[in-house]
């Protein structure tokens, strides 16, 4: 270990050194009291070139980024409702579902769901997606409700930071994911492995990842109580070329 | 002031100056990430590219940086690598970056990085500072690598993901755990000291028969 204190030494001397004189070949002017302008400058014009790199790179990358998550999140619907022949993207607007958005508003401001429609062209699942804070950071969750008898059809974890090991098995474990697809009742409960009374609402919760477990749970009651009172005062019928802007995969 | 060849400067880092075996810098990444061999690999790739552009980027630069706001742009360049990092790591391998999530932003606050702006590529040119960079790098993908395999083969029995054990093995859950890095990290440097030392007394018998 005689290496590591020679190293520590060395970067001591070398930072005496350079304090007082400087014997650098590379410094060629001699270390003299530089201006604080030139400071505030040097870091100034740095930030901005390192801004501007950032902002040219993300201008390239944000549409494959955005590209990459709709794909994701397409797919996602496809999971977790199952059977489902195409979907539309329903949006809050003042209480009521519609798809279409009132005019000159971002889209990006409004809740949404995403209505599932088998070949007949009826409803058969809304997919609902909603983030909460999990153990890490905000978990994603996206999980297909049937209107009808209130049951899950599935569910898929979009996004996030959990444990890798451990709070990440909420989308590797899938003992745990299966558990939402043979629809449970709702509102569910998570309970300890083997401390379930057998009831229907019971989700069995990873050992090691009670939070996140428990995060995913809430997620989806919490969800639930928000949209049920929605969508059971009907979903509009949607127009007819709205259904098949959408294509099956 | 310092004489070393380029092969040395390469070397350097790989082994004998291994920046977290024997440095022990970037010791953050080296425990929160090494849960499984992937991760470790996607990390020290990251870290790499980094390493490798900040390095030549200030050795390049060092002339108009003054010498009280050195450690300023040092950490401005690492950042701004590691967003673009991050960025495209996000657009091109969405997979990885989804595994490493917050610790891509991490590589920041790598000291490693840091340390060897300061005491390499401020006073040395591009070429070798590639080469100490790229020579750090391999040196810290190794230590990443083998805490990676040591964690996951026992804590989930298997190694990038195949599994060996078959179904009746029971993982060590306390390995892939926090206190499982430490406990890895621990024993990988009791036995680099017991190597060194049984080196050293090697060494000296050499000499005395020598003498």
């Amino acid at each position: 270990m005689s290496q590591e204190s020679n190293n520590q030494d060395r970067i001591d001397v070398d930072i005496q050194v350079e304090n007082s004189d400087s014997d650098n070949a590379q410094d060629g002017s001699a270390p003299q009291e530089v201006s604080t302008f030139r400071l505030v400058a040097t870091l100034a014009i740095a930030g901005a070139l390192a801004g501007l790199l950032i902002v040219l790179v993300n201008l390239h990358t944000k549409p494959i980024i955005d590209k990459y998550k709709a794909e994701q999140l397409r797919l996602a619907v496809y999971e977790v409702l199952p059977g489902v022949e195409n979907y539309d993207t329903y949006y809050l607007v003042n209480d009521e579902l519609s798809v279409s958005l009132p005019s000159g508003a971002k889209e990006s401001e409004f809740k949404r769901v995403y209505v599932g429609r088998d070949a007949n062209g009826e409803v058969s699942g809304v997919a609902i997606s909603r983030g909460e804070s999990g153990f890490q950071d905000v978990i994603m969750v996206i999980f297909g409700h049937d209107p009808v008898t209130g049951k899950l059809s599935g569910m898929k974890i979009l996004d996030s930071k959990e444990t890798p090991g451990l709070g990440d098995k909420i989308f590797k474990d899938m003992d745990f994911v299966d558990q939402f697809f043979a629809g449970p009742e709702t509102p569910m409960v998570g309970v300890k492995i083997g401390a379930g009374k057998g009831q229907p609402n019971e989700i069995d919760m990873i050992t090691g990842a009670t939070i996140s477990s428990k995060a995913v749970i809430q997620i989806i009651n919490n969800a639930l109580a928000e949209w049920k009172p929605i969508l059971d005062k009907g979903i509009p019928q949607a127009p007819a070329d709205a259904v098949s802007a959408e294509e099956t995969p | 002031m310092r004489t070393t060849s380029p092969t040395q400067d390469f070397v350097r880092g790989i082994w004998k100056e291994n920046p977290v075996l024997v440095q022990m810098l970037g010791l953050c990444p080296a425990l929160a990430v090494t849960n499984s061999v992937a991760n470790a690999l996607a990390m020290s790739g990251a870290t790499f590219f980094v390493m490798s552009c900040s390095s030549v980027l200030i050795s390049t630069c060092k002339r108009f940086i003054p010498h009280e706001v050195r450690i300023s742009s040092y950490i401005l360049v690492i950042a701004t690598f590691v967003t673009l990092a991050d960025m495209l790591l996000q657009a091109y391998a969405p997979v990885q970056h989804k595994e490493l999530g917050a610790f891509i932003a991490l590589i920041v606050v790598n000291c490693m990085i840091l340390g060897r702006q300061e005491t390499f590529s401020s006073k040395n040119n591009p070429f070798r500072s590639l080469l100490d960079a790229v020579g750090t790098g391999i040196g810290f993908t190794i230590a990443l690598v083998m805490m990676g395999g040591f964690r996951e083969i026992l804590g989930t029995g298997s190694f990038l993901g195949v599994s060996l054990f078959g179904p009746n093995f029971e993982p060590w859950v306390i390995m892939v755990l926090p206190a499982g890095g430490f406990l890895t990290l621990g024993f990988i440097l009791l036995a680099m000291g017991v190597i060194e030392q049984r080196k050293k007394a090697k060494d000296e018998q050499v000499t005395e028969v020598l003498s």
